[in-house]
């Protein structure tokens, strides 16, 4: 190991200071000089967007990778040493998914050598912990994502770790798995054990006792949550009573010199402001404080939001809305042999708006959204994109629509330029008119000096620009994506939907399927699917209010929305085996 | 740190490891389906020995002689012979397939045979076919020259040839290929069991993210490594069990050597196996790429370069030298020993250290590519 050991301050399990690590072929070093302490009694947050180098660094702690620089030091030794008294849990929980929940704790009990006496006591008080005690035979790969994380936090668990590190265990489980793992990790904080909590979602650094916020390698700010929420307090603003459009209103206020950074919420505008009386004196909207959130401190850290104006939406089509709505859900309902995936989903989308499937993983909004991109039939019911129904002109349907996915819907093998010429083809323009898309995204974009370079190796922000260029080549009058920024940087995030605002404002409709809320907050109505049904619809204000009064909530986020009506919508039906059994389908 | 190997860690990776063989049908498949698919395929319906080669008979003359010749490839067993009057019927059936030869017995060779002097038979082989051309070729002509000796001797022209030459064919008097192809079979099924099946068991735990988890417990490299090796090395044990009751119940084959024999060459040709699979599944990582390299370089070379499927020394020198390094090579022919001769220490000894050698080769090179560490 590279320097000495460090000695960690009082009550410290592990601190590491001034780490540097590189990787082959990257154009930046994983961690740049990065120092962080992981006291007992708490939990310390490690946050930041994919890419940051949480994982590289707690891959070091666990001792799976050496530092080139700095130094380590776990439970007063060098890592790798003493791993019986750490409990980790990487990202894809470590579980062996064809062994059964019980093999599995049968296995981490043995590799951590629990005393044969202690094994009956530790793993019903486990099972007991996790909900699981019914599953204990069934495969662990016949679970659902929140029961293989919470299996994955029993095997870590199984002897009492000292030092317990959780990388992104809130990564592709809903709202509600994330908030039951993050009470049970609470529960076990004591004087003895330290925790490191790695996430890319930042509401959950806001509930940490101290964070270390990492972009791109590099330590942005670290100690207590609250001190960053502080720095932005009084700056953070709700516009209301405005008669224009809130986009347009979102994109003025973001083109101004003195907003830093500015969401849609609702039928509300949030702004960041550089000082609290920026906007004082000005008329045609009403300004309410509004509650500031540790995004807001991360946003300013990073040097503001993007600016408001869309160059895409600035070069691209005026849509033409033709009679009848953009998209068109008509009792959609698919069925797998005897598991009906989705059942009898309506909804339409009107010309320049957003409309939004949320659910948890497994509910069917996947399987609307096939339906509707034509990649399934339909049992029942039908549909239609941009007039063209599905069942008779499926082929006309998805020439209309541009479709963008996060994750798979680049070829990580191509270079950029390779991959925009593919997919102009794909879309079917030629010659001239291929070269010409491919030029205007590529300049909107500032993808310029990129274009020889492999997909694959883009770092996440520019894939996510890649990913958007390549579904709009063709102008197309819809647009699909899946889970568009789930994982990425706020920064990237914004940027992505400036640019979908600017194109909604030109007459595109969108549809967008997402369990991630603030996604959810730009819609313009949305519907709830759970368990193949739709249980609620509306506009995010409406369903703010439906959720305020079910769960007497003040003033609710859309996560605290999406919780009451799922557990509404479980408190209505039998309780034979509970929410977990369905999931797990 | 513990002990370098900890029983108990070692026993429990050992049980996660049967228990994940036991819930995965392409195991079962692979180490007892096969290996009776390879033995019925190499006992029954690949046959290196020509019966029933099919020809046709173009007799254009009906003299007695030529009738005797014709009746004499009618009734050989190694011939199906149909008959012609002409060459231009055969030749329709030569070109569909339906015979492999032909046989022309000229329209004046009775009266030539009178005086004689007959004028020369013409064989015609399917050369699209060289094994089967140059076995017809070579059977027609035996035949041929035999009819001609039993004939003068019939007529006491030319008594018996002044030197009798008496054939016997040591170890498989019957020449029976299934005899050397079924004990080789079971080298192909080590080989899928050893290397094919090990080479992607470490890549799937890179795969599937339980690798890392996996790195860090407590855990010794070499216990896993020990605990990937002991199911499937009693796994192909037992496949080769099965593979031998079968041939020697079902196909006939003797076993001339001991069990032990046959366990010890075995046991030894598993190191190399099971080394090379492993070494290919911890440095590639993937379960693909592992399955491509174990195919290349494990059962191909067994199959092709072993002496299973030919014969080594009709092989071109330089291909020669590279048998020389596939393991298989040192197990094929001590197997057919075994079976067929008997117990032959001063072959099997050198052939089992050879192997072993192999053996540690990969099974060093396993442990400096599988490190404790994802960097």
């Amino acid at each position: 190991m590279p320097g000495d050991t460090p000695s960690p301050g009082s009550g410290a399990v592990a601190c590491v200071r001034d780490l540097v690590k590189n990787f082959k072929g990257a154009e930046k070093p994983a961690l740049d000089g990065v120092s962080l302490e992981i006291p007992t009694g708490r939990v310390t947050g490690l946050v930041g967007p994919d890419g940051a180098g949480k994982t590289t660094l707690i891959r070091i702690l666990a001792g799976l990778m050496a530092p080139d620089k700095g130094s380590v030091s776990v439970l007063g030794g060098a890592p790798g040493k003493d791993m019986e008294h750490v409990g980790y849990m990487p990202q894809r929980f470590g579980l062996y998914e064809d062994l059964t929940v019980q093999q599995n704790l049968d296995l981490y009990a043995d590799m951590r050598a629990l005393p044969a006496d202690e094994r009956e006591a530790t793993f019903s008080r486990l099972l007991e912990f996790t909900d699981l005690a019914r599953f204990r035979d069934r495969l662990a790969g016949a679970l659902s994502g929140g029961m293989k994380q919470k299996l994955g936090l029993a095997c870590a668990l199984v002897k009492t770790p000292r030092l317990l590190l959780l990388d992104e265990p809130g990564v592709g489980v809903d709202p509600i798995s994330r908030r039951e793992l993050w009470a049970m990790v609470q529960e076990l904080i004591t004087d003895g054990l330290g925790v490191l909590w790695s996430t890319a979602y930042l509401d959950e650094a806001e509930k940490c006792d101290s964070v270390y916020l990492l972009s791109e390698g590099e330590l942005l700010f670290s100690g207590d949550p609250a001190e960053l929420t502080c720095s932005v307090e009084d700056r953070v603003v709700r516009l209301t009573g405005f008669e224009k459009r809130r986009r347009k209103v979102l994109t003025q206020m973001l083109d101004r010199e003195g907003v830093i950074d500015g969401t849609i919420q609702g039928r509300s505008v949030r702004l960041l402001l550089k000082t609290p009386d920026e906007l004082k004196g000005e008329s045609g909207f009403e300004i309410a404080p509004a509650q500031p959130r540790f995004e807001d401190g991360f946003i300013e850290r990073l040097g503001g939001g993007p600016k408001g104006t869309s160059a895409l939406a600035e070069a691209y089509r005026n849509i033409e809305a033709g009679d009848g709505p953009a998209i068109e859900a008509k009792g959609l309902t698919r069925r797998f042999g005897d598991f009906t995936a989705a059942h009898d989903v309506s909804f339409s989308v009107p010309y320049g708006s957003i409309f939004g499937l949320l659910g948890p993983n497994g509910a069917g909004k996947s399987t609307t959204f096939k339906m509707l991109c034509g990649l399934l039939t339909p049992t029942e019911g039908s549909g239609a994109v941009a007039g063209h129904d599905l069942r008779s002109s499926g082929g006309r349907a998805r020439a209309a629509l541009g479709y963008m996915a996060q994750k798979f819907s680049l070829y990580g093998e191509l270079s950029v330029a390779q991959n925009l010429n593919f997919f102009a083809g794909a879309y079917g323009l030629e010659g001239r008119d291929a070269r010409h898309a491919v030029e205007r995204v590529t300049e909107i974009f500032e993808l310029g000096d990129r274009l020889k370079a492999t997909a694959g190796t883009l770092p996440l922000g520019f894939k996510q620009r890649l990913a958007l260029a390549a579904a709009v080549l063709h102008e197309p009058p819809v647009l699909f994506l899946d889970e568009p920024t789930s994982g990425v940087d706020p920064v990237t995030r914004r940027e992505f939907w400036m640019h979908i605002n600017g194109l909604v404002e030109k007459g595109v409709a969108v549809l967008v399927t997402t369990h991630f809320m603030e996604e959810a907050e730009y819609c313009d109505a949305i519907t709830l699917i759970y368990r193949s049904e739709q249980i609620a619809s509306g506009t995010p204000d409406e369903l703010k209010s439906q959720a305020a009064d079910m769960a007497d909530l003040d003033d609710p986020t859309m996560e605290d929305t999406f919780i009451a009506m799922i557990e509404a919508s479980d408190a209505q039906r039998p309780q034979e085996d509970g929410r977990a059994e369905s999931e797990a389908a | 740190m513990s002990a370098l190997i900890d029983n108990r860690r070692l026993s429990a990776m050992v049980a996660k490891e049967v228990a994940q063989i036991r819930r995965d049908p392409s195991t079962f498949l692979i180490a007892f389906i096969l290996p009776l698919l390879l033995l019925f395929l190499f006992g029954y319906a690949l046959n290196l020995d020509s019966t029933n080669t099919r020809i046709g008979i173009a007799l254009e003359d009906s003299s007695a002689p030529a009738l005797s010749l014709a009746g004499a490839y009618q009734n050989n067993p190694n011939f199906e012979a149909v008959t012609a009057r002409s060459v231009q019927p055969l030749k329709d059936m030569m070109v569909r397939g339906e015979i492999r030869g032909i046989v022309v017995i000229p329209q004046d060779f009775g009266s030539g045979y009178a005086r004689g002097n007959p004028p020369p038979v013409q064989i015609i082989a399917d050369g699209s076919m060289p094994n089967t051309a140059n076995f017809t070729r070579s059977y027609s002509e035996g035949l041929l020259n035999t009819w001609m000796a039993n004939e003068a001797a019939a007529r006491g022209a030319d008594p018996a040839p002044p030197i009798d030459l008496s054939l016997r064919y040591w170890y498989n008097p019957s020449l029976t290929s299934r005899n050397f192809l079924v004990p080789g079979a079971i080298a192909i099924v080590m080989t899928m069991i050893g290397t094919l099946l090990t080479s992607l068991v470490i890549a799937r735990e890179w795969e599937r993210g339980t690798m890392e988890a996996m790195m860090a417990t407590p855990m010794h490299m070499a216990e896993f490594l020990i605990s990937k090796i002991v199911p499937y090395f009693v796994l192909a044990l037992a496949s080769t069990a099965l593979c031998t009751l079968l041939a020697v119940t079902m196909f006939g084959v003797p076993l001339r050597g001991s069990i032990f024999a046959l366990m010890a060459i075995s046991t030894a040709y598993l190191m190399p196996a099971l080394g090379q699979g492993l070494f290919i599944s911890a440095a590639t990582k993937n379960q693909f790429v592992a399955s491509q390299v174990a195919l290349l370089s494990g059962f191909l070379p067994t199959f092709l370069l072993s002496g299973f499927m030919f014969e080594i020394s009709s092989m071109p020198t330089i291909i020669q030298a590279i048998t020389y390094i596939v393991p298989a090579r040192y197990f094929v022919p001590s197997l057919q020993t075994v079976f067929l001769a008997g117990d032959i220490w001063a072959m099997l000894l050198p052939n089992i250290g050879i192997m072993l050698l192999f053996g540690a080769g990969f099974f060093a090179l396993c442990i400096r590519v599988t490190k404790r560490s994802l960097d």
